[in-house]
């Protein structure tokens, strides 16, 4: 595949990892930031390529897995109200809930529809005149604008029966609360290529002076990943610390301007609750009053439900980087894909499910 | 959907969702829940062993002459897709869950269940791509069944395919014959139905058409059996679930290792593409036309020969190897020379949101 092929390229993998080895003189903590990157390192093996010195933790970039269980069982209520056509990305579908997931939701005759992009939901709520279309906007920077976009489209067009139940984190936001914590062990991050295309990588300029880490926007590939990690490892080893862009084949300073607009025009900035860390100031996007009359939470009057996540589930701190999938109890045995305790565990990003699908001999190895 | 919301059903317990009371789609995906549903109530229910062998099909021996039996229910949504269509795939797909076994399909049976409605072009249609694709792979339908259902009850149509075929050699060929050393092969590039049949109920547009590689395997296992005699051990053709599920199938009944290399596994270029724009891996996608074949190691470049002679066969390639170490288990070195597990998928495989 043209433009895929050339960043997955063994040699120059090879090449990239002996620069590595070469450049590493102490044990390093590295954080990629999103759960693509994540789930490329572990499908690649590129984890068990790098020097011992070197330890990556999995951030907290997995839309899935930091959507607060309270919002999934907002999102049930609603799939299973009759005459609603519930659309959602695909792997929101087995994040379990209290009690059910939207399988379950489906089973039980609840119209739910996997799409692969808001405007799809549009077109649905078109065609479907007679049934109420609730979208779950679910995700980071990366899919706001299309988000944004739905929305500010209904409105033009007029569509009274479509909705947002709006779940749109940001990134900036989590690292500085990552990085104020006194558990902190991470000292470099890849931050997340996708999310850096949309918003550029300004905004990680004030986080990188005030904590004094390197930031290496990274792309997805196996290239892009192991010269993100050479780029970091680069700063920590020469006492640097700025913020540099290897995926400068996408990504651009200012980011994607018209997008940005889009966003601001229609969600303001407000807090959220991250599953597994709690609520983050000025970490999320809400709609604006303008556009209030789609807010599925108000309209379907949702706003009370509220729950604990379950207490043997350790997401929160494998989303923090504390600690790693296979340092909990419930991995592998209790919690499977299967059987997921925690939306880390169901998302094809989630970090649990990546150790599982990909490199489960890590937790034999580490008995 | 008359049920009351009743928020106490979805705030009191933090308990996660380990067991279900109704059946998901996952349980008929090929993935690890089928294969709970399969073994905690049907093999229960129907102990036998043939049934126990949990092969695709089963093999029945009849006043000495050894025949293979099996069935297999079609439900693709859409019905028509890119180069092919329902009848078509009722017909291939039986065929091979015969022919895996080394047998010689012989006789098909055909069961329709149609939706009030259904126009009777449509199932023209279908028929005639019966008819065509039971030639091409030389079996006849000897029997049928129609039943209609009230329009809402079915969706356009379903078609179940059974079908006998008869064992010519003295030899047995089934996943519990596999042995560490044996040498994993497949006859062409993966996952192109359901990349066929995913674009077109998408609407996706890609550069080339992704055509479906549904196709009839029983000459080009005969072909295979000439080459390689008794030094064959299992086949499959890894349809839901893709390779992925095949493998660990494989891995999990004859309790051995098996190790891949992913640089070996064809597959074309716009599949490749498509999965990467869907967000799918290739090796999870489901095939109608490919055969893995596990083959002892003195026979395996015979069998690779015979393979590249056939026409369904000319993209085969040898991608992997059968140890002992970490038996149940499926391992892939990856393109950058890192390795990976391949696991049995749970459910269906669901599209990442970026």
């Amino acid at each position: 595949m043209k433009y895929i092929d050339e960043f997955r390229d063994p040699a120059l993998a090879r090449k990239i990892l002996a620069e590595i080895e070469s450049v590493t003189t102490r044990d390093w903590v590295i954080m990629e930031v999103c759960g693509g990157q994540t789930h490329a390192l572990i499908k690649n093996g590129i984890d068990r390529l790098l020097p011992d010195k070197i330890e990556l933790v999995h951030g907290p970039g997995c839309p899935v897995c930091v959507t607060p269980l309270e919002l999934i069982d907002r999102a049930l209520m609603i799939a299973s109200i009759p005459d609603i056509i519930f659309a959602s990305f695909g792997d929101m579908l087995r994040v379990p809930g209290s009690r059910k997931d939207l399988y379950m939701i489906k089973s039980e005759g609840g119209d739910v529809r996997v799409v692969y992009s808001p405007l799809d939901a549009l077109k649905l709520a078109r065609d479907n005149p007679d049934k109420k279309v609730v979208f779950f906007g679910v995700g980071f920077e990366t899919t706001a604008p299309l988000t944004a976009m739905a929305v500010h489209q209904a409105q033009i067009e007029g569509l009274k029966n479509f909705y947002l139940l709006p779940s749109h984190m940001l990134v900036p936001p989590a690292i500085t609360a990552l990085l104020g914590s006194p558990a902190n062990r991470v000292q470099g991050y890849l931050a997340a290529g996708h999310v850096c295309t949309v918003m550029g990588w300004e905004q990680y300029i004030p986080i990188s002076e005030k904590y004094k880490v390197p930031i290496v926007v990274t792309g997805f590939e196996p290239i892009d990943l192991l010269e993100g990690i050479l780029m970091v490892v680069k700063q920590l080893e020469s006492g640097r610390h700025e913020v540099e862009n290897q995926y400068s084949r996408v990504v651009k300073r200012e980011g994607n301007r018209p997008a940005q607009e889009l966003i601001n025009k229609v969600f303001m900035i407000s807090d959220r609750k991250w599953r597994g860390i709690g609520t983050i100031p000025r970490s999320g996007l809400s709609l604006r009053s303008e556009y209030s009359d789609y807010d599925a939470e108000t309209a379907f009057k949702i706003n009370d439900i509220s729950v604990d996540e379950p207490p043997e589930c350790i997401s929160g701190l494998v989303l923090q980087g504390l600690k790693k999938p296979y340092e909990c109890e419930a991995f592998g045995e209790k919690c499977t894909p299967q059987t997921p305790l925690g939306a880390t565990m169901v998302s094809s990003e989630g970090a649990c499910s990546a150790y599982y699908a990909y490199g489960r001999h890590n937790k034999r190895a580490a008995k | 959907m008359k049920k009351e919301i009743n928020p106490e059903d979805f705030a009191s317990c933090p308990l996660p969702i380990s067991s279900h009371d109704t059946i998901q789609l996952a349980h008929g995906s090929g993935g690890k829940m089928m294969n709970d549903l399969v073994q905690k109530l049907f093999l229960w229910a129907f102990d036998n062993n043939q049934l126990n062998r949990q092969d695709d099909n089963a093999v029945i021996e009849i006043y000495g002459n050894r025949f293979t039996f099996t069935t297999d229910s079609f439900v693709v949504d859409p019905i028509f897709f890119p180069d092919s269509d329902i009848g078509e795939l009722a017909v291939n797909g039986t065929v091979n869950d015969i022919s895996i076994g080394g047998a010689v399909p012989l006789y098909l049976s055909v069961g329709l269940i149609i939706e009030e409605g259904f126009p009777l072009e449509d199932l023209r249609k279908i028929v005639v791509s019966i008819k065509n694709a039971a030639h091409r792979a030389d079996v006849s339908v000897v029997t049928g069944d129609t039943k209609v259902v009230n329009k809402g009850k079915g969706d356009k149509i379903f078609i179940n395919t059974s079908g006998i075929g008869v064992i010519k050699h003295d030899f047995k060929i089934g996943p519990e014959y596999i042995k560490p050393g044996d040498v994993i092969l497949i006859n062409g590039g993966i996952a192109e139905h359901g990349i066929a049949v995913i674009s077109k109920r998408e609407n996706l547009a890609f550069e080339t058409t992704v055509i479906s590689d549904t196709a009839p395997l029983n000459n080009l296992i005969e072909r295979i059996i000439e080459a390689s005699g008794e030094a064959v051990h299992a086949m499959r053709d890894p349809t839901r679930g893709g390779v992925a599920a095949t493998l660990n199938e494989f891995a999990d009944i004859s309790k051995v290792g098996i190790r891949i290399i992913e640089d070996r596994i064809p597959a074309k270029e716009a599949v490749r593409g498509a999965c990467e724009i869907l967000g799918f891996d290739p090796l999870y996608v489901a095939n109608e036309g490919k055969l893995v074949v596990l083959v002892s190691k003195e026979k395996a470049d015979a069998v690779l020969d015979a393979m590249r002679a056939h026409p369904l066969g000319k993209e085969a390639a040898i991608i992997g190897e059968v140890i002992s170490d970490n038996p149940g288990m499926v391992s892939m070195q990856t393109g950058i020379g890192g390795w990976r597990i391949v696991d049995m998928p749970v459910g269906e495989q669901l599209p990442r949101i970026c």
